[in-house]
């Protein structure tokens, strides 16, 4: 353990995040974990660290901070114009630091939340197997919430790279959001208006939190005959909820069980994008089969593992 | 009735065993559990159920929906030979009314009694827990009191205790956080219901039963001393 970054100033929502917790949920514990999974890995990728290594995920405006040991860096996700010792530098890319240099970031350009990723990992206790922040359940993570000035980090050990590594393209987050989402496990309530969700464009609301984003539109409604909240039941990250009202809200990682019908459920090689929606932005459904949706997943995973060999190549 | 299965996405299989607040429903869901968590089937990565449906996470590239399904029916098909471990009683210490249990009040004058009988009445039954989620450790029970029913607040609290004991509506339950919530608080237990780093952070499952226990506030500081170190 190095003691390896101070926090100066946090950012709106700065927590530490790994992939996630899997183990717990029969205990009403959620998964948590990088809302932006993509970005997390490859940030951990570019410093040399395993997938499953916690990072540092900033939502909406970046942190700063004073660097306590020599590591690499790399910063992913959205744009949010880092400077090391007021020069700008990149993302996407690793980058050495040493101690009393200071890195500080800006609001996000494109996009809405940025990882960073240090040799090592950011080292926190594991807390039911994971280091990700359940900010709801107030554990793991660093005690539990977010990030405040003053905070001291440590990170893991692991070797400095000789040399920096770049991912050769890099991702854009448009302002229009395209979810490929397979119906159910609700559709069944809502049989006259399954047709128009999947036509119809939504905008992002300014209430999106972890938990998960709240859209606009016109109103979806239930079926006359339909009950208007369901026994609760286990759910899944993205899954659409339509509640009374009528505006759809797509869960992200940080619940086990909930109460209303879905209408929906965004497949999982896409839940990575609504991490990246901002308040505005347009959401559209496509809608694909159970078939195709796992063609999908299987294409997804070969990406990323070609992504990780990729870097771990040069 | 026969077990529906629907996609929940591409990750998770939700598996209907009933409808309802059906106790014979929600023991398979229970059973279903027991068994899904004691072995280990390639491509399944957890299991979490309610009242009366069960969730299965699994990994596409391990097994499909279709293999998952035939899995989860001939695993039914065993249940009757199964000897899942047997439901227990937990019983919870609460210290009711005062700074514990500010709506204490309410709830008598709302049900027509005095606080006594109140006390009495919700610490006379044992409570089955359908399930368990929404926050960490957080029981669904059944078997509330009729007449104990009482509405949520008009205004929710900022900030509920941990251990708090509420009524809402039909509901029972204790917040094992501290965090905003509009029940109508009558107790609190001192006990730590969810402990991360504890052997066993929590300390019942969905299939037992709850019963509440009236302690008076010595006995209630001194749990809350061995419990909160």
């Amino acid at each position: 353990m190095t003691t390896a970054l101070r926090i100066l100033t946090p950012g709106l929502c700065t927590t530490v995040q790994d992939l996630g917790r899997f183990h717990a949920y029969h205990m009403g514990v959620p998964a948590s974990g990088e809302l932006d999974d993509y970005a997390g890995q490859v940030a951990n990728w570019l410093v040399g660290n395993p997938a499953t290594a916690a990072t540092l995920e900033m939502s909406m405006i970046g942190a700063s901070m004073e660097i306590l040991a020599a590591s690499d860096i790399a910063i992913t996700g959205a744009a949010m114009n880092p400077q090391l010792n007021g020069r700008p530098c990149r993302q996407w890319t690793s980058f050495f630091v040493k101690p009393g240099d200071i890195l500080e970031l800006g609001a996000a350009d494109n996009g809405c939340r940025a990882y960073l990723a240090i040799t090592g990992g950011i080292d926190v206790p594991l807390v039911l197997g994971s280091r990700a922040t359940y900010l709801g359940g107030r554990l793991g993570g660093f005690q539990g919430r977010m990030l405040a000035a003053g905070d001291v980090l440590a990170r893991g050990a692991g070797p400095l790279q000789k040399a920096p590594k770049t991912l050769p393209w890099f991702p854009l987050y448009p302002e229009t959001i395209f979810l490929r989402a397979i119906a159910g496990p609700h559709d069944g309530y809502f049989c006259n208006q399954l047709a128009r969700f999947f036509s119809t464009p939504f905008t992002v609301s300014s209430q999106c939190n972890r938990m998960g984003v709240r859209l606009a539109g016109d109103a979806i409604e239930r079926d006359a005959d339909a009950p208007e909240s369901i026994l609760s039941e286990p759910i899944a990250p993205g899954n659409v909820q339509i509640p009374a009202g009528g505006q759809p809200i797509v869960l992200l990682k940080e619940q086990t069980i909930g109460g209303y019908t879905n209408i929906a459920t965004v497949v999982s090689s896409d839940i990575w994008r609504m991490g990246q929606a901002k308040p505005g932005d347009q959401v559209r459904f496509v809608r694909i089969d159970l078939h195709e949706a796992h063609a999908l997943y299987r294409d997804w995973q070969a990406f990323l593992a070609g992504i990780e060999s990729l870097l771990a190549g040069c | 009735m026969k077990t529906e299965f629907r996609a929940s996405g591409d990750r998770s299989l939700l598996a209907v065993y009933g409808s309802g607040v059906d106790q014979a429903a929600n023991e398979k869901v229970r059973q279903m559990a027991a068994l899904l968590s004691g072995r280990s089937h390639p491509g399944i990565e957890a299991a979490v159920g309610s009242y009366c449906t069960l969730m299965l996470h699994y990994n596409p590239l391990h097994i499909g929906f279709e293999e998952l399904t035939r899995h989860l029916l001939d695993l039914e098909k065993t249940l009757g030979e199964v000897v899942v471990e047997g439901a227990k009683t937990v019983e919870i210490p609460v210290c009711y009314g005062g700074e514990f249990g500010p709506d204490l009040s309410f709830v008598a004058q709302h049900a027509g009694m005095g606080t006594n009988e109140v006390i009495a009445l919700h610490s006379a039954v044992s409570y089955h827990i359908y399930a368990i989620g929404f926050a960490p450790g957080f029981c669904y029970l059944g078997g509330l009191d009729p007449r104990l029913h009482a509405p949520r607040l008009m205004t929710p609290r900022q900030n509920v205790p941990a251990g708090s004991v509420g009524i809402a509506a039909s509901q029972t339950g204790v917040y094992p956080l501290a965090s905003p919530g509009g029940w109508q608080l009558i107790g609190r237990t001192p006990l730590r219901l969810f402990a991360p780093e504890r052997q066993q952070p929590i300390l019942y499952q969905p299939g037992d039963s709850i019963r509440f226990r009236p302690v008076a506030e010595d006995e209630f500081r001194h749990i809350y001393q061995l419990d909160n170190p």
